[in-house]
Parts: C-alpha cells; sequence; structure tokens
C-alpha cells in the first residue's frame, strides 16, 4: 500500500511503488485531468505539483510523492487557491486553448510559476518563455498562452 | 486534411463507400423524426431521430434533406438552453462554437445559453456535400454554413409558430431576440416556454435566411464554448472514456511495417502484476503483434516491456532513407504521366535558366492526445469510444471485423486532442486494432470493455506520415520575369491510392492531392511530370495535404525568379496576380500594409520574406521578418492577410492561423523529419521527432479581408505559405535558396 495525499485528501493506493504518479491519478483514482503526452518528461502535459513545485508525473513514482501533497489542475482550478483561479481565469478570457489536451499541463506550470515570483513582480517576457518551455502544445496556443501568463500574473498583483 | 474535391464526383465517393459497408450516411433519413423521448428531463424541441428502419432500407440519399431535420440538431430545454450538435469532430479547430454560431444566428438564441454537443456514426451528420461523415479538408464551416442556417431558421420559424397558436395572432406580427418569441402588446414568451408546443408543429418547407448585414452573433469575436471546461481539465478527450471493469491494451508493434512474430516469451510480461492476458493479433498491414491487456496502462506497459519477441521482417520491404532519395532521384530522370503540360521548347532558347531540386521528408502528425479507442461488445453489438473525423468509414471497418452489421456499430465520437489529419485514416488502423483486440479478449474470455492506447513511442513510429517528396523544376524565364516553360517533376508516394478516394481522385495515375497548388493561380506554362512509387510506409494526409510541398515550392521558385531578375517579390506577385485574383491581391496587399513591408526599418540582419497560396478556398499571405543567429534561422514575425470570405469566428480564424504558421515553422526546424533505416523508423519520442516549443513562437499577427461572402476553410490554409515565406527572407540574407526541409544552411 502506498499513503499519498491528492489534492488534500489522503488516498492509500495498491500499487508497485514504481508506479508514476500519472496512472495513479488517471487509472486507479479517476482524476484524468492530468494528461499523457510522452510518458517521457518531454512534453508537460501531465504536469502535477508535488508540495507545490511542477513536476512530470509520467516519470514520477508514487514512492516519491509519500508524505507530500500532490496537486493536480482539478484542484488548482476549483476556485479554492487564488493563483489557480487567476490563472484558470486568464486562460478563459484569451481563449488560449485549441484542442486543448495539453492546457491542464501548461495551467500546471503557469501557476507554480507565477507562485514562485516574488510578491508583485511582473515576468518577463523571457522569464515566461522560460517557465513554459517544457510544455508542448501542438495547436500552437503559444502567443495565448504568453499573454495569459502576463495577464493572470497582473491580475494577482 | 483532405485534399480539394471535385465536388461532381462526390456521388461515386458515395457509392464507393456504399461498396464497403453501408454504415455511413447513404440511408435516406424519414421524413419526420420528432419523437418525443419520455423521461428524458428537459428535452422539448425534438430528439435524436430514431433511424434503424432508415439505416436498413438501401436507398440512395433522398427524402429529407439534412437541413430539414432540425431535431436532430437542436434541442431547446424548458429552461431555454439551447443544445446544439455538431456534425463534425472538434480537436481544436473550433467547429464545435463555430457551428453553434452560425445556427443560434438565425434562431435568434440568446448566445449565453447555447451548448454545444458532438453527433454520431447517423445519417443525420453525414457532411451534406460529400454524403459521408467527414470533418477534413477544412470543409466543416464551409460546407455547413448553410446547412446550420436553415437549421436554425426553421427550428425558429417553429417556435414563432407556436406562439402564434398560443397567443392567436399572426405569425407576421411576431419578432423574435435572444431566445424569446415577442409579440404586440407586450406578449413574450422564452424559447424553453414554446418548445414542447414547437416540436409538434410541421417543419416549414421554406425559411427566409438573415442578410449578413443583420448579424449578430455570426462576424463577432466569440470565446469558444469549451474554454472553461478546457482550463480546469474538465474537458473528456477519448482517452478520458472509462466504462465499469474497462481494461487496457497496449501493443507491442512490428518494428518494420507488415513484419511477422517469429517466436514470443511472454511468461514475464504474464507475471506483471494487474495483466489479464496477452494476446498474439494480426496488426495494420499484414504484420502480426502483441496485445497486452491489463487493468490499467502502466501495467500493460510494463508488460509489454517483459516481452521477449523475435520478429521475422524477411518477407516485407525495408525502406531505407538514404536508399530511397537516391531512387527518387533516379525516378525523376524517367518519363511518366503528366498531371498537365505545355509546349517546353522555348526551354532550349529561354534568356535565363534556372534548375531546382526539392527534398521533403516523412513528417508525424503526432496530436498531443496519443490515438485510443474504447470498445464494448455485448449482446451482439459493439460501442466505439473514439476520436475520429469519420465514424461512418470507422463503424463500417469497425462491423467488418467484428463481422457485424452496421447497425450493430454505434460510435460515440469523442473529442480530440488534436489530429491534424491522423484520425481520419482509409484502413481505419486504430479503430481496427482496436476492435480486433477486443474480440481477442472476448474470445480469451474477458468480458470486459477494452481501450487501445498508444504510447507516444508508438504513434510516432506508427506511419501514416506526410510522403517524402522530391521535386525538380527546369524553368526557362526572360528579363521581366516572364516564365517561358517550366519543366516540373514530382516523386512521392500517392496518398489516396487504396482508400475510397481512389478511383475520382487519382486520375492517370496521378493523385490530385500530390499536385493541388502547383501551377495555379499564376498560369505558367508548366509541364508537370508525376511519378508515385509504392514503398512499405504507409502515407496520409498531414494538415493541407499537397501543400504542404507544392507552396513551399512554387512560393521560392517565383522568389528565385524574382530575385534573379532584381524584382520585388510584392510587386512580381501582384503583376502575375492580374486582375484575376483579387482575393490574393487583396489578401497580400493587406499582409504588406500591417507589416510595413519595405516602409519599417528592420533591425540589422534581418530580413523581408513573402508568400502567398491558396488552399481549401481560402487565400493566406505572410509577411514574415528572419534573420540568422548563431547559423541558425530565426522567425521573429509574422503578418498574415486571410482571405476566407465572412469569418464565422474571428477569434477563432486568428487562433487557426497562428496554430497552422507554427505547425509550417515546424516544417523548417532541425529534427523535423522521420527517417527510417533498414524499414525502422529512427524517431520515437519528442525528443527526436522535434516540434516547436513557446521559445521559438514568433510574433504572428492576424488580419482578415472583410467579406459578406459565405465563408470558406481555415483549419489548415494558414499552413502552407510560412515556410516558403521563412525561406525566401533567409535567401535574401544568404543569397543561397533553400531547397530541404528541415531548413540546412550550407
Amino acid at each position: 500500500m502506498s499513503n499519498l495525499n491528492v489534492n488534500g485528501r489522503d488516498r492509500s493506493v495498491d500499487l508497485d511503488p514504481g508506479t508514476p504518479i500519472l496512472w495513479t491519478l488517471r487509472d486507479t483514482l479517476g482524476l484524468t485531468g492530468t494528461k499523457f503526452g510522452c510518458g517521457a518528461a518531454l512534453c508537460g502535459a501531465c504536469t502535477v505539483h508535488l508540495d507545490g513545485q511542477a513536476i512530470r508525473s509520467c516519470i514520477t513514482p508514487i514512492s516519491a510523492a509519500e508524505g507530500k501533497k500532490i496537486t493536480t489542475i482539478e484542484a488548482a482550478t476549483d476556485g479554492s487557491d487564488p493563483v489557480g483561479t487567476a490563472v484558470h481565469a486568464a486562460w478563459v478570457r484569451h481563449d488560449v486553448a485549441q484542442c486543448g489536451y495539453c492546457q491542464s499541463g501548461q495551467i500546471m506550470s503557469a501557476t507554480a510559476f507565477i507562485r514562485s515570483l516574488p510578491k508583485g513582480k511582473q515576468p518577463s517576457a523571457e522569464e515566461i518563455d522560460g517557465a513554459m518551455a517544457g510544455n508542448i502544445c501542438r495547436c500552437g496556443t503559444y502567443a495565448r498562452i504568453r499573454a495569459a501568463v502576463a495577464d493572470a500574473a497582473k491580475s494577482l498583483a | 486534411m483532405l485534399p480539394d474535391f471535385d465536388r461532381s464526383e462526390m456521388p461515386r465517393a458515395l457509392q464507393n463507400l456504399r461498396g464497403h459497408a453501408r454504415a455511413d450516411g447513404s440511408a435516406a433519413l424519414p421524413r419526420r423524426s420528432f419523437l418525443k423521448l419520455a423521461g428524458a428531463a428537459g428535452l422539448a424541441l425534438g430528439a435524436y431521430p430514431h433511424l434503424a428502419s432508415a439505416q436498413a432500407a438501401d436507398k440512395a440519399p433522398g427524402g429529407l434533406k439534412p437541413t430539414q431535420q432540425p431535431s436532430a440538431f437542436v434541442q431547446i430545454a424548458p429552461n431555454g438552453e439551447v443544445t446544439v450538435t455538431i456534425n463534425r469532430l472538434e480537436f481544436g479547430q473550433g467547429v464545435q462554437t463555430g457551428l453553434p454560431m452560425i445556427l443560434a444566428e438565425e434562431l435568434d438564441a440568446d448566445w449565453s445559453l447555447v451548448r454545444s454537443r458532438h453527433g454520431s456514426s447517423d445519417p443525420a451528420y453525414v457532411d451534406p456535400l460529400f454524403g459521408i461523415h467527414l470533418t477534413g479538408g477544412s470543409h466543416s464551416i464551409k460546407n455547413s454554413y448553410t446547412q446550420y442556417r436553415e437549421l436554425g431558421a426553421r427550428a425558429r420559424a417553429m417556435l414563432v409558430a407556436a406562439a402564434a397558436a398560443r397567443w392567436n395572432v399572426s405569425a407576421a406580427s411576431l419578432r423574435t431576440q435572444a431566445g424569446s418569441v415577442i409579440g404586440p402588446g407586450g406578449l413574450e414568451a422564452s424559447y424553453g416556454e414554446l418548445a414542447e408546443a414547437a416540436m409538434a408543429l410541421p417543419v416549414p418547407e421554406k425559411v427566409k435566411l438573415k442578410n449578413p448585414k443583420d448579424f449578430r452573433i455570426i462576424g463577432r469575436p466569440t470565446t469558444r464554448l469549451d474554454a472553461a471546461a478546457k482550463s480546469s481539465g474538465r474537458q473528456e478527450f477519448g482517452i478520458d472514456t472509462h466504462l465499469p471493469g474497462q481494461l487496457t491494451a497496449v501493443v507491442a508493434h512490428p518494428p518494420v511495417f507488415g513484419a511477422k512474430l517469429g517466436s514470443v516469451d511472454d511468461s514475464a510480461a504474464r507475471a506483471v502484476k494487474g495483466v489479464k492476458a496477452v494476446l498474439r493479433v494480426p496488426v495494420d498491414r499484414g504484420g502480426e503483434g502483441v496485445a497486452v491487456i491489463a487493468d490499467g496502462y502502466w501495467p500493460a506497459k510494463q508488460g509489454r516491456d517483459a516481452l521477449k519477441l523475435q520478429w521475422d521482417t524477411a518477407a516485407v520491404e525495408k525502406v531505407d532513407s538514404e536508399r530511397q532519395l537516391a531512387q527518387y532521384r533516379e525516378l525523376a530522370s524517367q518519363p511518366g504521366p503528366h498531371a498537365f503540360v505545355a509546349d517546353m521548347a522555348p526551354l532550349a532558347t529561354a534568356p535565363r535558366q534556372l534548375e531546382a531540386e526539392f527534398v521533403f521528408p516523412y513528417l508525424a502528425h503526432a496530436p498531443m492526445e496519443p490515438l485510443n479507442c474504447t470498445v464494448r461488445l455485448a449482446d451482439g453489438r459493439a460501442e466505439l469510444w473514439v476520436g475520429t473525423q469519420c465514424p461512418g468509414l470507422d463503424a463500417a471497418a469497425a462491423a467488418s471485423v467484428l463481422g457485424l452489421k452496421p447497425e450493430q456499430v454505434t460510435m460515440h465520437v469523442q473529442t480530440a486532442g488534436g489530429g491534424f489529419g491522423r484520425r481520419f485514416v482509409g484502413t481505419s488502423d486504430y479503430v481496427v486494432e482496436a476492435c480486433t483486440i477486443a474480440k481477442a479478449a472476448q474470445g480469451a474470455g474477458l468480458n470486459a470493455p477494452v481501450r487501445l492506447l498508444w504510447s507516444r513511442e508508438d504513434d510516432i513510429k506508427g506511419g501514416y506520415y506526410r510522403p517524402m517528396h522530391l521535386h525538380r523544376a527546369r524553368i526557362g524565364f526572360d528579363e521581366r520575369g516572364k516564365v517561358l516553360a517550366w519543366d516540373h517533376v514530382i516523386v512521392g508516394q500517392s496518398i489516396l491510392a487504396g482508400t475510397v478516394f481512389e478511383q475520382f481522385q487519382v486520375k492517370n495515375g496521378i493523385d490530385a492531392s500530390a499536385t493541388e497548388g502547383m501551377r495555379e493561380p499564376y498560369g505558367v506554362p508548366m509541364r508537370l511530370t508525376v511519378h508515385h512509387p509504392k514503398l512499405n510506409v504507409p502515407v496520409l494526409w498531414w494538415r493541407s495535404v499537397g501543400s504542404t510541398h507544392t507552396a513551399y515550392v512554387m512560393e521560392t521558385l517565383l522568389d528565385d525568379i524574382a530575385r534573379a531578375t532584381k524584382q520585388d517579390p510584392v510587386a512580381y506577385r501582384m503583376r502575375l496576380f492580374g486582375s484575376k485574383h483579387p482575393r490574393h491581391r487583396a489578401a497580400l496587399q493587406l499582409a504588406v500594409d500591417r507589416s510595413g513591408y519595405l516602409k519599417k526599418q528592420l533591425p540589422a540582419g534581418q530580413a523581408w520574406g513573402v508568400a502567398v497560396h491558396e488552399s481549401f478556398d481560402s487565400v493566406i499571405a505572410y509577411v514574415v521578418e528572419a534573420s540568422v543567429q548563431e547559423g541558425q534561422p530565426v522567425l521573429h514575425r509574422a503578418t498574415a492577410g486571410v482571405h476566407c470570405n465572412l469569418a464565422v469566428n474571428p477569434r477563432s480564424v486568428e487562433a487557426q492561423v497562428q496554430g497552422s504558421a507554427l505547425m509550417g515553422m515546424s516544417m523548417c526546424m532541425p529534427g523535423a523529419a522521420i527517417t527510417l533505416k533498414e524499414g525502422v523508423v529512427q524517431q520515437s519520442n519528442f525528443g527526436d521527432f522535434v516540434v516547436p516549443r513557446i521559445t521559438q513562437m514568433p510574433q504572428i499577427a492576424v488580419h482578415i479581408v472583410p467579406s459578406a461572402e459565405p465563408p470558406t476553410g481555415m483549419g489548415e490554409p494558414g499552413l502552407p505559405p510560412l515556410a516558403p515565406a521563412f525561406a525566401n527572407a533567409i535567401a535574401s540574407l544568404t543569397g543561397k535558396p533553400l531547397r530541404e526541409l528541415p531548413f540546412k544552411l550550407a
């Protein structure tokens, strides 16, 4: 048994400790908002937070999450977290998504990035690109992602 | 994702499909299909048509036109919510919002109450022009514009008639506004209140459509209906399908297309916790594979990794990219069939000569959602959950594999995470694979729904690529840049050969999808020879199909001629367009005006590049600014001039152009190639098949030429002219044309 804390709830799962967080979320816990894109930490579609840090859940085993808090897109955008709420709102305002498949991961990367900024600091264009470079969007929504991240950061200032 | 069609040939397409199976939209629609579904809460106007009897009837399309069946397309709940069913796959292009906008416009709906959902393989949802279920060729808005307007207008007329009956006034005295019927003396009733009564009324034969100047929804930049769901992880995709007891299948595919299994040692795979079965199954192109079925993706993949397999590749052709290029060069020198001809005598005497060879690699689509399909077999029926561009074709293929009648297969079309053509396959490859496995699993005693899920490696290595192409051109022109003769050869695999479209799109041995975009709009005297070698690599349309390479060749060669004759590339093109191509002129002029072309001072080391191309009836012009940094071409800015007639949702048009432009740019980047060595695909994931990241995103400004004409396609046309505009900018810096993709600076 592995004991996990997912979105504030303690969960016990009977899985091999080497099972990636991604498949534990999707196939065992029914949290399908976190997406499978490459299985190799190359595309960022599976990004979740582990104690607030953005990680690639497709290569991170559940053994690495014991005693830590996993936060997924479902909780980040449910209105309880001011940063996640601001990022979600900016994503809708800028109509970022096309197919939308990568956007859970994009939003989790953006949320962790904005939370990491010193209070009141507005990120530069280069900083935004740097923070989001690990997330691939095949539809090419990057222009709106840039605008949404900047806007979300501004709305929290 | 589908070449432009000669529409006069469509009935034959239909016949061909019907010859394969009859699960597509070829059945006659019933005259009336307003069945009230008992117990369906909130259902008011209409219900899904019950078409079982019609499906069994073997009749050619006829009877009710698709625009005369509002019940299949629009439902109005007592609370006023309007649910519009879309007859297409939503996979990023925005039809999930665009089609409801069109219907809601004529319905005079309250946009805040409009919702959207997918249709199925029901005959109601065939493309009204093609008569088959199809999302491709940038046709969704174009072909369904009038259809959805008429549907909205008919539903509106029925609501008005219901209000007239309720108030005992003439329908002519009533008007509609934002979801309500308004009558004399302060009478007002919401659509929700009127829907049930409206449902009982006849569908009007004739309706009057609005004058476009009165549009209040169409043409307004509108946020997507799925924006919130897609920004919160709540949008469900095919991969998220979860049925009770569902198992997941992962397949070990042969390393060479079509290869067979030698020996299989699955003892370690079967020992993986959660693995339920390991089954040897037939796979695409006559090959064999091993399916590992488990209670989740991870144990299934662990099981696959634990397989010890030996493959027998002796009987299959092993394509090798280096040998293939040599073979293509040899072929290009051979005589072959002509797509069109012109007098080549002036080549010998033309004062200026140009010879060029272009090479384009195989390209993978690599949509972000890996390919998947969930199949449930029960009670002599099959249900499939899949993000597909062609549910009718896939249902027919599923029925064939499963030994069922088409009407025993139900398709649940799922929102897809991209596709770019990969979810419309003549062989229905991954749908057939999923059905094969589901059947084998049932045979092995597993009575559970099975979800087939491909890994990214399966996707990158799985074939169905944009074909590799070689172009060769010999052009004679005069000092003013007038082309006197242009002898051109294209070598590449046919996409349409072997598909249902072969018999009407492959003529004289030439696949029309390989030559689209050649010669026009410039009307140059061109002789075009085409060779279609057959190779053991499955190929497929890739966003904008033939224009992915023909636009590059045409637009860079035109620039070469302009440069050789010291002409401005914009002025040169404008002269060639003359008065015959006003949409090309307008698109290019808009891009020139908004970019500040030649007026704005570019930073040192940057240059302008221009290209224009029409595909899927829309014209896109790009004016770009690019430079070379540390030996690599860099695109800084692109300004698009777009002519797509009426832009239904300008916000969506902007998104489609930005996305297409980036995909066009992706063809230029190092690592954007699929190559084979001794039959084995050399790339496997995003580490070696490279796609653009945010750091490479140029500024892309999109400007739309105003028009009230019926809309043309926008899912693909933004792609073709980007790469040649980029190449033209780099060539004007270096003086050397770029004739191989991805770019290689010598």
